[in-house]
């Protein structure tokens, strides 16, 4: 059986998310945002949400991503994402409203926004991407960063006596009575992905349905921040990241309730 | 027995040749190019073992880029 005869006859088994642009993504290659990208694309196509989706773009690397995802989008001021989707989803209740941020954005700068609109039980999704460092601007130290690891404001590694602790805003969102669906996920492999897909569904369900806010974390690489090959930061994200940051469900709380 | 028949399209414009799908495929299918690159200087992905691919579209998931078209046919 020839190539032409398989792609003539064939049926496609997967091809890029309709909902998806065809203009190149500037991501660096490897990086992770491009995956998440292409699940939320088709969660929401899936969903039959294509005219009533609602996205919040953070600052970050994924500032352009409503160049990305063919969707309706509102870029927000540093860190302030979960504020601009609670005041869109007030205003809009029918409408699936998410933000897609990073770790600089979320848990940084915008830690007091993210914590309450959680805890305002919003109806919204957070998206949050964990690859421990600040890409866009050159791989500085993040709150998320692991100790010991190095990082261009802390070439020796992170210590505790000088730079604290790694924050868990994913554990510190699950203690809070808004939240109903809160997950940590990642994107390395096939599994992974599919998970994630899934976790992503439900978090978009769970607003839809008003259970509450929900936080998607995923787990991410940064191959350029972390100056590796895509293939070798899949490899440190599992032996480093996981063994700090557990993947797996926090907290579901939408099954029972109401 | 039935036999799963799989071909892969790379829309090698939009590939960064990160070489995720080429460590992502079960059977080896793919690989980078060695010498030719694209428009903008990457090595692309492209088939190597066409005749093993049986469409499993675990490159296409792993793909970043969204760069991996799938087809598959089956055969009695």
């Amino acid at each position: 059986m020839t190539r032409e005869e398989i792609i003539e006859k064939g049926q496609v088994v997967y091809k890029k998310p309709t909902l998806l642009n065809d203009v190149p993504m500037h991501y660096c290659p490897g990086c992770s945002h491009g995956v998440v990208h292409k699940l939320v694309a088709d969660v929401i196509e899936e969903m039959g949400m294509t005219e009533k989706a609602i996205a919040i773009s953070p600052v970050g690397c994924a500032v352009f991503a409503y160049k990305y995802i063919d969707v309706d989008w509102q870029e927000a001021a540093h860190g302030r994402a979960p504020a601009l989707a609670s005041a869109v989803k007030r205003l809009w209740p029918d409408r699936l409203v998410f933000t897609y941020q990073g770790d600089g954005d979320l848990a940084c700068i915008g830690t007091a926004e993210t914590i309450h609109a959680l805890n305002r039980a919003e109806n919204i999704t957070i998206i949050f991407i964990n690859n421990a460092i600040y890409g866009m601007t050159g791989g500085q130290m993040a709150p998320t960063t692991l100790l010991g690891m190095k990082t261009a404001t802390c070439p020796y590694g992170r210590e505790v006596s000088l730079h604290g602790y790694p924050l868990h805003i994913t554990e510190l969102a699950a203690q809070l009575d808004g939240t109903c669906y809160v997950t940590r996920q990642a994107v390395h492999t096939v599994a992974a992905i599919n998970r994630t897909k899934k976790a992503i569904r439900k978090a978009f369900e769970y607003s839809m349905q008003g259970k509450g806010s929900n936080l998607v974390e995923v787990v991410s690489t940064c191959n350029s921040g972390w100056k590796m090959s895509p293939e070798k930061a899949n490899k440190w994200m599992e032996e480093n990241m996981f063994a700090y940051y557990h993947l797996g469900d926090l907290k579901d709380n939408g099954i029972d309730s109401k | 027995m039935a036999k799963m028949y799989g071909a892969t399209v790379v829309n090698v414009e939009r590939c960064k040749g990160c070489n995720l799908c080429v460590v992502a495929c079960p059977l080896h299918v793919l690989a980078l190019t060695t010498k030719e690159v694209n428009r903008k200087g990457y090595n692309y992905a492209h088939e190597v073992l066409a005749d093993t691919c049986t469409g499993c579209a675990s490159c296409a998931t792993v793909c970043p880029d969204g760069c991996i078209t799938v087809y598959r046919l089956k055969s009695e």
